[in-house]
């Protein structure tokens, strides 16, 4: 943790401040602590409904106004900040842990399975992922889980080719090499030896991964496939606001931010960490 | 020519392949075709009937073949829900989607190139700074959220787009294209903000390469250093983006389209999605797939055109 403290700000060294790594940290720590803040408390109740105050534009008592149906926005969107952040954390997992393990075995065996595998993964990573998480979603149905097993199908060959090249570089590397004359067997070198040096790499893709997710979240939940109302995720919000842009703009533009900064958090880690290693 | 036979050959086995995937997957599917088109109600005889009258009981293979057969012949099987061919359903449809997704690629060449090359040519001058943020900032917003601030700002604002006032193509061509200005450069301006990106990262990575130093001692000045020999080389991995962008761009489409309700293939896709209407999934899914599988032979071809010494390190 002091590490990364110090990777942020740079106490301890004489070099450039990384405008980048700030800014990311405070955008994704802000998004982060309203979603742990939204869990024990929040302003109103998301779902309650107040036919009094409807599609009131920004206030003391609504920050980020209200809804056509008089909830408050704000409780709202911490809310489906939630769920969109839940969907991304999921996705990205499961993009990972099947990239690597695909990744891991064919980079590490070669082979038949390698060439059959990889034309496959560059099949489907030429395809958009919107459209493969459609395809999916077409083919397990519409709803929170099968959205982020969608999705995280659609991620899963951008980490396969990573974790593949990396293990790649490493295979016939020395110590490799040494493991493999101690008798080491082949998965601990996969799992102990290998997967772990691949973080320098892996952790901006992740990032990027997050921005990606968060991005295609909320474009399937925009065009209504996703988690169902009342507790929508952020994208489904957009798409019930728009009809209200021209009366309260203060109701699409606060939803939109929120993923605005959501995305551009996660994007501007991923580009300061990537700077960091190029120095 | 070598280079280019046996990239189209494996251009025709992965399409092969994809189609073999697309068709497996929907074939995999739970749900009886047979038992959708004629209702539960049906007797298991009459089912039975008809599931040997539409080829439903051969072999996989052979239901394969008899499909991709078919599907080349322009046969794109009928649409569950309104039971008329979907290739009539697609057809007047597609230019709309088609030309969204061209617009927003040139727009995305036009903007992209000349900012990627001013940029990296002054590099860490204060506009140079400014592109740099703003593009990062512009890269973050989803293209559905700049869609309605753009529908906000034109339409609300300076009161130059009529929301929701589509006109079709047949009717009038050029207030078609006007009303696709907007949602074009919705699609186009998060693509062009990563390729400015790649083109000034590779514009700058090339200007210290050896062979520009040998350029310049030549007495070349920069612009013929720049147009001549760095840019060639730089813009190799910016046509592999923007092969890969074209479609994402005609992906991004289908949400675009949502935003400013114009009814290209989007909303066919999202009602048969919906309504379980898989032969039409099916040859959407399938016409993209040939679509990026084409585009990336074009790239495969172009690159063998700005460097020939591709082909020889295969």
């Amino acid at each position: 943790m002091k590490k990364f403290f110090d990777n942020i700000f740079r106490y301890k060294s004489n070099k450039k401040i990384n405008g980048y790594m700030v800014a990311g940290s405070i955008i994704t720590g802000l998004i982060i602590l309203m979603v742990i803040v939204g869990l024990f408390y929040m302003p109103y109740d998301p779902t309650k409904m107040d036919s009094s105050c409807k599609l009131q534009g920004i206030s003391l008592k609504h920050i980020m106004g209200t809804d056509n149906m008089g909830r408050d926005v704000f409780s709202r969107v911490m809310y489906g900040s939630r769920v969109t952040l839940l969907i991304a954390i999921g996705t990205v997992t499961m993009g990972v842990v099947i990239g690597s393990i695909i990744g891991a075995f064919t980079g590490y065996y070669g082979g038949m399975l390698d060439e059959v595998l990889m034309r496959i993964i560059d099949a489907l990573f030429a395809f958009p992922s919107i459209l493969l998480a459609l395809v999916f979603v077409s083919l397990f149905g519409t709803g929170t889980y099968q959205v982020i097993i969608s999705l995280g199908i659609a991620f899963v060959p951008s980490f396969a080719r990573i974790v593949r090249s990396e293990v790649l570089r490493c295979r016939n590397m020395d110590y490799i090499e040494s493991a493999r004359l101690q008798g080491v067997p082949d998965l601990r070198i996969i799992f102990v030896h290998i997967i772990p040096n691949t973080k320098d790499t892996m952790i901006p893709s992740i990032l990027i991964g997050f921005n990606n997710a968060v991005l295609a979240e909320a474009g399937l939940s925009y065009l209504g496939i996703g988690s169902q109302p009342p507790y929508a995720s952020l994208g489904k919000m957009l798409s019930d606001a728009q009809s209200y842009m021209f009366t309260t703009p203060s109701y699409v533009l606060s939803i939109g931010m929120t993923i605005v900064l959501m995305i551009l958090g996660f994007a501007f880690l991923g580009e300061g960490l990537g700077k960091d290693k190029r120095g | 020519m070598k280079y280019i036979i046996k990239k189209i050959l494996m251009m025709i086995l992965t399409l092969v392949v994809v189609s073999f995937c697309v068709f497996l997957a929907f074939s995999l599917i739970p749900g009886d075709p047979a038992t959708r088109k004629l209702g539960t109600e049906a007797t298991p005889e009459l089912i039975m009937q008809y599931r040997e009258k539409m080829g439903l009981n051969d072999p996989l293979l052979v239901r394969y073949f008899r499909w991709l057969i078919s599907f080349i012949k322009g046969d794109m099987g009928t649409s569950y829900s309104y039971s008329v061919p979907v290739s009539s359903m697609l057809m007047n449809k597609l230019p709309i989607t088609l030309t969204l997704g061209i617009m927003s690629f040139v727009m995305m060449i036009v903007i992209s190139i000349p900012l990627g090359i001013y940029t990296a040519k002054h590099e860490n001058g204060y506009i140079d700074k400014v592109i740099v943020v703003i593009n990062q900032i512009i890269m973050a917003v989803p293209p559905f959220f700049s869609g309605i601030l753009l529908t906000f700002l034109f339409g609300m604002i300076f009161k130059l787009f009529t929301p929701g006032g589509f006109v079709s193509y047949t009717q009038d061509m050029g207030a078609f294209l006007k009303y696709l200005i907007l949602p074009a450069i919705s699609i186009a301006l998060p693509k062009a903000a990563m390729s400015t990106k790649l083109l000034r990262g590779s514009v700058i990575a090339e200007a210290e390469k050896d062979y520009t130093r040998t350029a310049y001692s030549r007495g070349n000045s920069t612009t013929e250093v720049l147009y001549r020999h760095v840019l060639k080389n730089a813009m190799i991995p910016v046509i592999t983006f923007m092969g890969m962008a074209l479609a994402d761009m005609i992906a991004g489409s289908i949400v675009i389209e949502q935003v400013f309700s114009i009814p290209g293939i989007s909303r066919i896709l999202l009602t048969s999605i919906s309504n379980r209407d898989y032969p039409v999934v099916e040859a959407i899914i399938m016409g993209i797939a040939i679509l990026v599988i084409v585009t990336n032979l074009l790239v495969d071809i172009i690159y063998r055109i700005i460097d020939p010494r591709i082909e020889t390190m295969e």
